[in-house]
């Protein structure tokens, strides 16, 4: 190998044994190298697949709700037996008893107290509070004979879809014979229907599973998103501007960029103990609220926007510097001129991942409080809420197995926008990539 | 102060100078780059530098518009004065000297923005223009001074960056007559260019002698013996030689000077 020899011993050895068992060494072990790829691929693939299949499965019922329809004699004795048409007079009425009417109407025949509680569990409990919403939109009603679709209860939702098989011994079953058999007259009569579950998607939290839904979380995490960019984004990228463009190259930068660093790697449950400690310890700022979810989230973001913004900063040319600098642009007008817009796109990119890891944390939230059941939807930043990963946990971690469902269905929807969030980012990388 | 005085006065044009540099060292951190350089600058002429790689002729240029102070760790010692007033003195902008010394990179660099914001840049965080017609005329009699009118007039609104090597320094040269400077540095502008792009920019140079005073940077003795009235030999941080080019090239003194433009060395 190390001998200078003269050109024509050396041209030989191109073809010798040895060249060509060192060739053969090298394609082979290319190939291997090529299978292992291929292979690890392959596995990543599977779990991903996996994954997806299996929440898929279990999650895609929570779209599709199992109603009965019950005609309801909205009687005006019962309502508003003085005719005042009085708006409180028509929240506080029973509509508990106009339900249980119509049930009773539909099966005379059941007459114990035992059996009937268990016919009044056939549709949900939320369904007064569904007659009442109906009432006080439209008084006309109150007197008049409606055909109203209500959701089922969890067991029957859950009977109808499956998971409640009807050949496992009476006993075992949380649904029992005598439901069945009313549920098969209702059926017969076309009034068991099953259809696209909207309440999933416009309701909030219930503690009832069939009417349970997930726009208080959605609202939620919007407004909590809202606020960690509304201070992560500024923050963030006046830091990154600063440290690359401004900043002397000194000791004490050289430890804020370590700093800086370190607290990407910080484990996020560290920051919910921060944001305990400071906003609502503190600051004294509402429990539970957006805006505390928000700051924590946004003190866990910023060192990712920070060091993704840094790098885009970084990765612009300095010949684009000098260009404006020697035109006579001032340090500010070269970075918000050029530098900035230039590197907009990467800042925006890494944004978007931030705020999507951001909108997955769960842990910090459980430690500021907003773990708490919620049923109302928040209407700003100060209203108590939940957001979707905290949603999913609780929902995870009730007993009906209605849940399970609202669990997998409220997982899709937040992987749903994950995807969303990072097929933004990608687009957006895409399309203000630049050639120098 | 009696070279000030000199300055001052108005003697012969071919003798006035524009820029002084005066005993001028340049460090990077502790390592000199530059070793009391003197030079004087004459107006309305184009001085040409010349010398091996690392000699320190890109830092000399670049101190005249005192575009190292955005170096890290550089420092400048010993004067350099432009119309008599020293550019380093605390109280002097180094924004509005940049407006007056311009800039030509080696590599062309237009902003990736269109042909017609490169150019109006300038005018526009000057404030040179006060309306919209105004600015356009700028940007319309930069481009034709700079040439590239002809090439590009139907297309001002597409970007910078998309056109050939040549168009594109041709449009920075644009970008930094559009400011109207006084002087306009140029560190190697046609490093990056094939010859007929080169012999463009060579003949658009000759031109604005007129009306700029051109310092250029070039590793070509033929681009320096063609263009330029005005040589200073650079060698190991030093001037060697300077002189009116005719005679550097026929008749160097130094026999370094001699080797370098006979490709003896370099
Ligand atoms: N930013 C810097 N930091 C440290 N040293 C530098 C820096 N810029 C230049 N130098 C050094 O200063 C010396 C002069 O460099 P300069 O760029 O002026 O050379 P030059 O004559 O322009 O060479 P070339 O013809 O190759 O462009 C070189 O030794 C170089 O290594
Ligand atoms: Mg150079």
């Amino acid at each position: 190998m190390t001998d200078m020899a003269p050109t024509s011993s050396s041209a030989k050895s191109w073809d010798s044994d040895e060249t060509r068992a060192n060739l053969k060494r090298r394609h082979r072990s290319e190939k291997r190298f090529r299978v292992l790829g291929l292979t690890a691929i392959f596995i990543a693939l599977t779990l991903l697949a996996i994954l997806i299949i299996s929440i898929a499965g279990k999650g895609a019922t929570a779209f599709i709700q199992t109603t009965i329809s019950l005609d309801v004699t909205f009687a005006e004795q019962k309502i508003d037996p003085k005719g005042t048409r009085d708006q409180e007079v028509l929240r506080g009425a029973s509509y508990g008893s106009l339900v249980r009417e119509a049930l009773r109407a539909e099966f005379p025949e059941v007459k114990s107290r035992k059996d009937l509680r268990v016919l009044f569990n056939l549709v949900s409990n939320g369904s007064p509070n569904k007659l009442r919403k109906m009432v006080m939109e439209n008084p006309e009603l109150i007197g008049q004979t409606v055909r109203v679709q209500f959701a089922a209860s969890d067991d029957i939702d859950m009977f109808t879809k499956g998971y409640i098989p009807r050949d496992v011994p009476e006993d075992d079953r949380r649904v029992k014979d005598k439901e069945i058999a009313w549920y098969d007259q209702l059926a017969e009569k076309g009034m068991v229907e099953t259809r696209f579950n909207s309440d999933f998607f416009t309701s909030g939290d219930s503690r009832e599973p069939e009417i349970a839904g997930i726009w208080g979380a959605i609202v939620g995490s919007f407004y909590t998103l809202f606020i960690t960019f509304m201070i992560s984004f500024p923050v963030g990228v006046m830091s990154a501007i600063y440290l690359e463009e401004f900043a002397p190259k000194n000791k004490f930068t050289d430890i804020v960029e370590v700093n800086i660093n370190n607290l990407a790697a910080v484990p996020s449950i560290v920051f919910g103990l921060l944001g305990l400690a400071l906003f609502l310890n503190v600051a004294h700022l509402p429990r539970s609220a957006p805006v505390v979810g928000g700051l924590t989230l946004a003190l866990m973001t910023l060192p990712t926007i920070i060091i993704a913004a840094r790098a885009s900063i970084r990765a612009i040319p300095d010949s684009i510097r000098d260009a404006a600098l020697g035109l006579g642009a001032s340090r500010q007008q070269m970075v918000f001129h050029h530098v900035l817009p230039l590197s907009m796109p990467g800042i925006m990119t890494g944004t978007i991942i931030g705020l999507s890891q951001a909108l997955g944390e769960t842990a910090p939230l459980l430690m500021i409080g907003m773990v708490a059941f919620i049923v109302d939807i928040p209407g700003g930043v100060t209203d108590p809420a939940t957001v979707l990963p905290v949603q999913i946990f609780l929902w995870a971690d009730s007993p009906e197995r209605a849940f399970v469902e609202k669990t997998s269905g409220a997982i899709i929807v937040l992987l749903g926008f994950l995807v969303f969030m990072n097929a933004v980012a990608v687009m957006l990388r895409k399309k203000f990539e630049r050639r120098w | 102060m009696q070279m000030l005085a000199e300055v001052d006065t108005p003697v012969e044009n071919e003798e006035k100078a524009i820029i002084s540099a005066r005993d001028v060292s340049v460090f990077y951190g502790d390592k000199q780059a530059l070793n009391k350089v003197s030079l004087e600058i004459p107006v309305n002429k184009i001085t040409s530098l010349i010398g091996p790689s690392g000699c320190g002729k890109s830092t000399f240029l670049r101190c005249l518009n005192r575009m190292n102070d955005t170096v890290e760790g550089c420092r400048v010692e010993g004067k350099i004065l432009l119309d008599g007033a020293d550019i380093y003195d605390a109280k002097v902008d180094e924004v509005l000297l940049r407006a007056r010394v311009g800039m030509v990179f080696q590599k062309p660099n237009p902003f990736p923005k269109s042909i017609y914001d490169n150019v109006a840049y300038g005018p526009r965080i000057h404030g040179l223009a006060h309306n919209k017609d105004e600015l356009d005329d700028i940007v319309l009699t930069s481009l034709e001074k700079a040439g590239l009118l002809k090439e590009v007039r139907d297309r001002l609104n597409s970007t910078g960056t998309g056109l050939s090597g040549g168009q594109q320094q041709r449009l920075c040269i644009a970008r930094a007559l559009a400011v109207q400077p006084d002087i306009i540095l140029m560190d190697e502008p046609c490093s990056a260019l094939d010859p007929i792009a080169t012999a463009k920019v060579e003949e658009l140079i000759e031109e604005l002698r007129e009306n700029y005073t051109i310092i250029i940077v070039t590793h070509s003795m033929q681009q320096a013996a063609r263009i330029s009235q005005k040589t200073a030999f650079f060698h190991l941080g030093e001037i060697v030689e300077v002189g009116d080019t005719e005679q550097l090239f026929t008749s160097p003194k130094d026999e370094r000077t001699q080797g370098y433009i006979t490709g003896r060395f370099g």
